[in-house]
């Protein structure tokens, strides 16, 4: 079950580059293990590190800066975490306590995998994009998931609405698993199955 | 009322609608891999459920086995690999699914064993926690790339939930014109829309070009669809899908009514879609990419855009205006699963017969399957990798990705058949031009980015 996600304060940082893909947010080389912890070590790993071997910080990356200590809120572009599909990527972030992600769009399934974590991804146009992006240093970045709504302490009068699904909502707000809820509809996954196995009997002989 | 293709495959799998307008797909097939189905597998026996029909779900070693010729079944490619192997066994083996080990006649990449093994056929709805599946819809499949906990939840429940994505049909027409393929439509598209110019849509590739395509050139550009943003990519299957599925299904099965279903998977002619992409295919030359994102994409013979991005340049090495061509590389790859098919492996060995790979150049081969190793063997088309001074691999993904060991040095500029030239993707610090399969070939015979057609003619005494 997913951390619950209702009304978010936190620290932001920007990250302004588009097309961020999952291989940047965790380098296969950090997937070390069968399993979803021990990832955040291994974040942003080949920008974070001038050398990622031996875990020697690079002052100039956002993330490292003494300012952005505690940072919860991510500020991007288009396009992040397009690429491969590893939820490794969801699960790195999320260890490493990012909570909120802002860009312009998201690659699909890392959108999904998002949700699926506990981390909310949220879509904004590029003119509020770049309102957020604007902003020297760190600000305070407040998300209200139930209202959907989104404001920032550095911004006076800047207060958006985001759209999300109802489903990912729901899930995000309750921290609900998604296998028991689809569970409840187990009768109807049966029937249909029992008649499509007479109308698509080749799907039903094993390859 | 008139539908999509999309919408008939939707529609055939909804098992009912689900809150927000969301519904729930029944899934035929499951496809997992030792990077991300061995903790999809693991945390599911974690959480308490079991796979509800092990007969669909099919797990395949592909990711970090390693290429090396007589590889061990446990040999990884990276440090620490191999607990990935021996963990997805076991627990493949627990569930009962079936595993494709990487000493098995089938193994391979899962989007080019899948296809080939009759895995997936036309009007399946298959799923992987891979962003590459997309690659399956090229036999009119539903195919998409999901995380690993979806894959989990596919196992518990037979299904999964998804909401109806918005639709793009790309049509292509025209004919290719000589040395361009599959990879050159692709990354023209990327390059002219742009990354996310897929709009996370369903996309139907049709037109005269799409038609002319064999399946494994169609394998390909649904393969790259991901890359572009997609959802998923489709193809409607036609005589040629069914031609090549015929050949792979159990011959028990009641082939007459499939093969009846599978000729009613089209597109209605006047069916709606949100977004409709038209590419001319005679204006297309061969494509190689020189920045850091498929977009960053263009011409072999043309030069690097006078606005190029300064970050994407930095990483690659370059500068704005530069020519592509005649940039001097240290590395060829060929292989994945965009371009590690038969028919790329021709298309390379046609270049390299009669030629040698330039000094100082590292190049490798690397089939996508076992399958497609054997039939290029008994062509003899690996004695002419060999002879030309490449590597010849066991199948896997290979060097497509860096998973923390066998790599090119930093800063090296490699061209390769692959399908991410993402920072760090094939290594820290290398510098990645993907390109068809021909293009990698006469590149690492001339040392240097090359067009086929500008490579100097064979010497009289090896042509």
């Amino acid at each position: 079950m997913a951390e619950k996600l209702v009304v978010h304060t936190g620290r932001s940082a920007v990250l302004s580059r588009d097309n961020v893909d999952t291989d940047q947010i965790i380098p296969s080389r950090e997937m070390k293990t069968v399993g979803r912890k021990g990832l955040s070590d291994g974040l942003f790993a080949g920008w974070r590190y001038t050398d990622a071997q031996a875990r020697i910080e690079n002052p100039d990356f956002v993330l490292n800066r003494p300012e952005q200590v505690g940072t919860t809120v991510l500020i991007t572009g288009k396009n992040f975490g397009c690429g491969s599909s590893r939820e490794h990527a969801a699960w790195a972030l999320k260890e490493y306590g990012i909570r909120v992600i802002i860009a312009e769009s998201f690659g699909e399934i890392f959108h999904g995998n998002c949700i699926r974590n506990g981390i909310l991804p949220i879509t904004l146009p590029t003119d509020d994009m770049d309102s957020l992006r604007s902003l020297a240093g760190p600000v305070e970045v407040t998300v209200d998931l139930v209202a959907q709504s989104i404001a920032c302490a550095n911004l006076p009068n800047w207060e958006r609405q985001f759209d999300i699904s109802a489903f990912a909502k729901r899930l995000l707000t309750e921290g609900l698993d998604p296998i028991s809820m689809t569970l409840t509809s187990k009768d109807e996954i049966e029937a249909f199955f029992e008649k499509d196995a007479a109308q698509r009997p080749w799907v039903y002989s094993a390859a | 009322m008139a539908h999509t293709l999309f919408d008939k495959l939707w529609q055939a799998h909804r098992v009912c609608g689900s809150e927000g307008g969301a519904d729930l797909l029944a899934i035929d097939r499951l496809l997992l891999h030792e990077r991300t189905g061995g903790v999809a597998l693991k945390s599911l026996a974690e959480n308490g459920y079991s796979v509800r029909d092990p007969s669909r779900v099919i797990a395949i070693m592909d990711h970090i086995v390693s290429f090396k010729s007589g590889r061990g079944r446990n040999d990884a490619r990276s440090p620490g690999g191999a607990a990935f192997i021996t963990e997805t066994r076991q627990m493949a083996n627990a569930a009962g699914i079936h595993l494709i080990d990487t000493d098995s006649h089938d193994q391979g990449i899962v989007h080019v064993t899948a296809p080939e093994k009759g895995i997936v056929l036309p009007g399946f709805s298959i799923v992987c926690p891979d962003s590459h599946t997309c690659s399956l819809g090229a036999l009119g499949a539903l195919a998409w790339g999901i995380g690993s906990s979806e894959a989990e939840h596919v196992m518990a429940t037979g299904v999964l939930r998804a909401t109806k994505p918005p639709q793009m049909r790309v049509r292509v027409e025209g004919a290719l014109p000589e040395g361009c393929s599959a990879k050159d439509i692709a990354l023209y598209m990327i390059s002219t829309y742009g990354a996310g110019g897929g709009q996370r849509s369903a996309i139907e590739f049709c037109g005269t070009t799409v038609e002319q395509l064999s399946i494994e050139g169609r394998l390909t550009l649904c393969n790259m669809a991901v890359e572009f943003a997609a959802f998923s990519a489709l193809i409607a299957p036609d005589e040629k899908t069914l031609d090549y599925v015929r050949e792979r299904v159990d011959p028990n099965s009641d082939l007459d009514t499939a093969m009846a279903y599978w000729r009613t998977l089209n597109t209605d002619t006047d069916a709606a879609f949100d977004h409709e992409i038209i590419i001319d295919a005679t204006q297309i030359t061969p494509q190689i990419s020189w920045g850091t994102s498929p977009e960053q994409s263009c011409a072999v013979n043309q030069r690097v855009p006078s606005d190029a991005s300064s970050q994407a340049l930095s990483y690659m090495g370059l500068e704005p205006s530069q020519a592509i061509s005649g940039l001097a590389i240290e590395g060829a790859f060929i292989g994945s699963c965009t371009n590690g098919r038969l028919s790329d492996l021709k298309s390379a060995a046609r270049i390299l017969q009669g030629r040698r790979v330039a000094p100082g150049v590292r190049a490798v081969c690397v089939p996508g399957s076992q399958s497609v190793r054997r039939e290029a063997e008994a062509l003899g088309i690996d004695k002419i990798f060999v002879a030309a001074g490449f590597e010849w691999g066991e199948p896997g993904c290979a060097m497509c990705f860096y998973a923390g060991g066998e790599t090119f040095p930093p800063r090296a500029r490699v061209v390769s058949s692959t399908n991410r030239n993402f920072e760090g993707r094939q290594g820290p610090g290398v510098r990645t031009h993907i390109t068809n399969p021909a293009v990698v070939a006469a590149s690492a015979v001339a040392g240097s980015i090359c067009a086929p057609s500008d490579l100097p003619a064979r010497s009289k005494e090896l042509a």
